[in-house]
């Protein structure tokens, strides 16, 4: 654990749907209980954190959800007003922001939007903040998205460099490549479910971020996992008596109960496979039997993380 | 609403599969093309997926930009056999915006020019954006030869799962030549109508951006321009296509709260661009049926054994509450589709990943009008 709370920022990615934000949120509390001034970073206003704390969406501002545990969603327009109010003197930023061509190149050219938000995290997880009065944090969580878009996301600041090849955006995009290629300041952490598909996806994502980036996986965490509630012989017995009894809620709990059995011993293997193909230390949260998750739910999961991590 | 998938199909040749992440949309447009190539169509699956999901499912080693027929050996063994074919193909993103520019360039020379350039390089490299509008347009390509009766589109992973439906448009304002060439290089006509603040805006963008940057852009645009109509012209088309009556539209989700809040609001977007909706599947179900409230903790020490008895009505508990739940969040769904169909699928003990899980879920999927459950 102590070597990612080190870093400045984790990039948590994975599968769509394997629980990034409950995990994202789970460090974000672990590392708020370590003293650090902490930060999750939201995109595509999906503002499910903030849902969690039961408060308003948080916009693109940095509130307080818990003691020392902030909370930002990004979206590119903000980070673009933002970023050209700090670079471009007054009447000058005014004329290109309000102009309509400008506004549709920013949004139309690919990867704009991706380099204007891993830029805005960029300057969150730095000591000296560019944002006036902002107070510095010392741990960033970006709460990304999903596996092939998280790795763009990565990418974009050597692609705007190598673009740009001269000048201010050029100087931009280097300093934040190079701040998340490096291993002393940023992490990568995967989530996964212990299922054929996030596993696949998650052990190309360990290659491709190698080979593409140069970095490595920091962490996985297999989230979701069933508990072993039957034994093998426990789990014949189900079988057996399954799907006959004439009382239908019977015949239904033989069914759940059969179906749990075969998905937590699925989940094993799947679990043993990701463990022998990934080079990073594998933690795994149990699935909670909720409809939703409540804060003392996720409460309970950053204490798992930080006892596995 | 009872309709099955074949049903809802009828007379359709595109099938596009919208939803969130993880919810299994990948696997149910897999499923969804193999069922109808089981009814006797020929069928192509799009995908879009740098992890190469769809492969998984149809155990194909590897798939490439252009379509490969998966071997009907596969599906019979799988029984899903039929006189129908079922073509797959991944898309290659970097792959079809070349060849979109080999099509559209007027000659040669600006091919290269437009190849060679370093701003179309990176661009057309980089995932975000690009991905969703060549999905669109390998599709429009696809329909337009129309070699298949049935085209299935596998949308591409985003967050925001409505992004592949502005991509054609972003993309064709972002090469359009009339606009950003007067931005970047200002003739006589492109002052007269921005008026001075062109000139001014060209040297804070210079500041802003860098110089080299202002001319590889340049050259793109000017190399770019003369295709510029072609571009705005295909992503009109690519538009009628898609809101065609020929096309159907599914939101895949799963019953928790989160997919169904994005769910609800995707089946409102298309209905807001009168895109055709063929309804909801809603994957992943803990149980389909409701299973009630009652006491089995006795028959099922009776039957089992007190331990195990009692340990298999615990559990049976913990999935009552997450079927409750679902149920909740159904209800929700079913308010937000109106006349709109909905598809249940369970939670299938097995991971589905190859032919025989889709056969499983197909029998969900396509069960016949009147019976959504099978016995």
């Amino acid at each position: 654990m102590s070597s990612l709370l080190d870093k400045r920022l984790i990039f948590v990615t994975g599968k769509g749907g394997v629980g990034k934000t409950t995990v994202a949120t789970a460090l974000g509390l672990l590392a708020a209980r370590a003293g650090k001034r902490t930060i999750v970073c939201e995109v595509a206003k999906q503002e499910r954190m903030s849902r969690v704390f039961r408060r308003e969406g948080v916009g693109y501002h940095e509130t307080e959800l818990a003691e020392r545990l902030f909370a930002i969603s990004i979206d590119p327009e903000h980070a673009m007003e933002e970023y050209l109010r700090q670079r471009v003197p007054g009447p000058l930023y005014q004329l290109l922001f309000e102009n309509r061509l400008f506004q549709y190149f920013a949004a139309a050219a690919p990867g704009t939007r991706e380099f204007l938000t891993i830029g805005k995290v960029w300057e969150l997880a730095q000591l000296e903040r560019r944002t006036a009065g902002a107070r510095p944090y010392d741990f960033v969580i970006l709460d990304a998205p999903a596996t092939g878009h998280g790795l763009g996301m990565l990418h974009t600041p050597a692609t705007f460099r190598d673009v740009a090849r001269a000048g201010p955006i050029q100087n931009h995009a280097d300093r934040v490549d190079r701040f998340v290629r490096d291993p002393r300041q940023t992490g990568v952490l995967a989530v996964a479910l212990p299922e054929e598909m996030p596993v696949n996806e998650t052990i190309e994502l360990e290659q491709a971020l190698h080979t593409r980036m140069g970095m490595e996986l920091d962490a996985v965490v297999a989230n979701a996992l069933y508990p072993e509630r039957f034994s093998g012989e426990e789990g014949e017995q189900i079988e057996a008596a399954d799907g006959t009894h004439p009382v239908p809620a019977v015949a239904a709990a033989l069914n759940a109960a059969h179906a749990e059995h075969v998905r937590a011993r699925g989940q094993r293997s799947q679990l043993r496979r990701l463990r022998r193909a990934s080079a990073a230390n594998v933690a795994t949260l149990p699935f909670l039997f909720e409809p939703e998750l409540s804060l003392d739910s996720l409460e309970r999961l950053s204490l798992e993380l930080e006892r596995k991590l | 609403m009872t309709e099955g998938v074949a049903e809802i199909l009828s007379g359709r040749s595109i099938c596009v599969c919208a939803g969130s992440g993880g919810v299994g949309k990948t696997t149910t447009a897999a499923a969804i093309a193999t069922g109808m190539a089981a009814q006797g169509l020929k069928v192509a699956v799009l995908t879009i997926d740098p992890a190469r999901r769809l492969a998984n499912s149809l155990g194909l080693p590897e798939l490439g930009n252009e379509e490969r027929r998966v071997d009907p050996a596969v599906l019979e063994a799988a029984g899903l056999g039929g006189d129908g074919e079922l073509w797959a193909l991944m898309l290659d993103a970097k792959r079809t915006f070349d060849e979109l520019v080999e099509r559209h360039a007027p000659d040669e020379r600006s091919r290269d020019a437009i190849l060679a350039n370093r701003v179309y390089q990176e661009l057309s490299n980089a995932v975000a954006g690009s991905q969703e509008y060549m999905a669109m347009e390998k599709l429009y390509e696809l329909h337009h030869e129309q070699r298949y009766d049935l085209l299935v589109l596998d949308t591409p992973p985003t967050r925001n799962a409505l992004d592949f439906l502005d991509a054609p448009e972003r993309l064709s304002r972002f090469v359009d030549s009339r606009s950003l060439q007067f931005f970047l290089k200002p003739s006589r006509t492109g002052l007269r109508l921005l008026g001075r603040s062109t000139g001014l805006m060209f040297s804070v963008l210079k500041r802003v951006t860098g110089v080299d940057m202002l001319q590889d852009l340049s050259e793109f645009f000017q190399s770019f321009g003369d295709m510029a109509e072609g571009f705005s012209e295909r992503a009109r088309r690519v538009n009628e296509m898609l809101a065609d009556p020929r096309t159907v539209f599914f939101v895949v989700t799963s019953p928790r709260g989160a997919a169904v809040d994005e769910a609800v609001f995707f089946h409102r977007r298309l209905r807001e661009r009168h895109m055709p909706s063929g309804g909801v599947i809603v994957n992943r179900m803990t149980m389909i049926e409701d299973p009630g409230d009652d006491d089995v903790e006795d028959d099922l020490a009776a039957l089992l054994g007190e331990g195990l008895g009692r340990k298999v009505a615990r559990n049976f508990d913990d999935y009552r509450d997450i079927a409750r739940g679902d149920r909740a969040n159904l209800e929700r769904l079913e308010r937000e589709l109106g006349r709109d169909p909905m598809i249940l699928v369970p939670h299938l003990e097995d991971d589905v990943h190859d032919a025989a899980g889709l056969a499983r879920m197909n029998e969900y999927l396509f069960a016949e009008r009147g019976s959504r459950v099978p016995a």
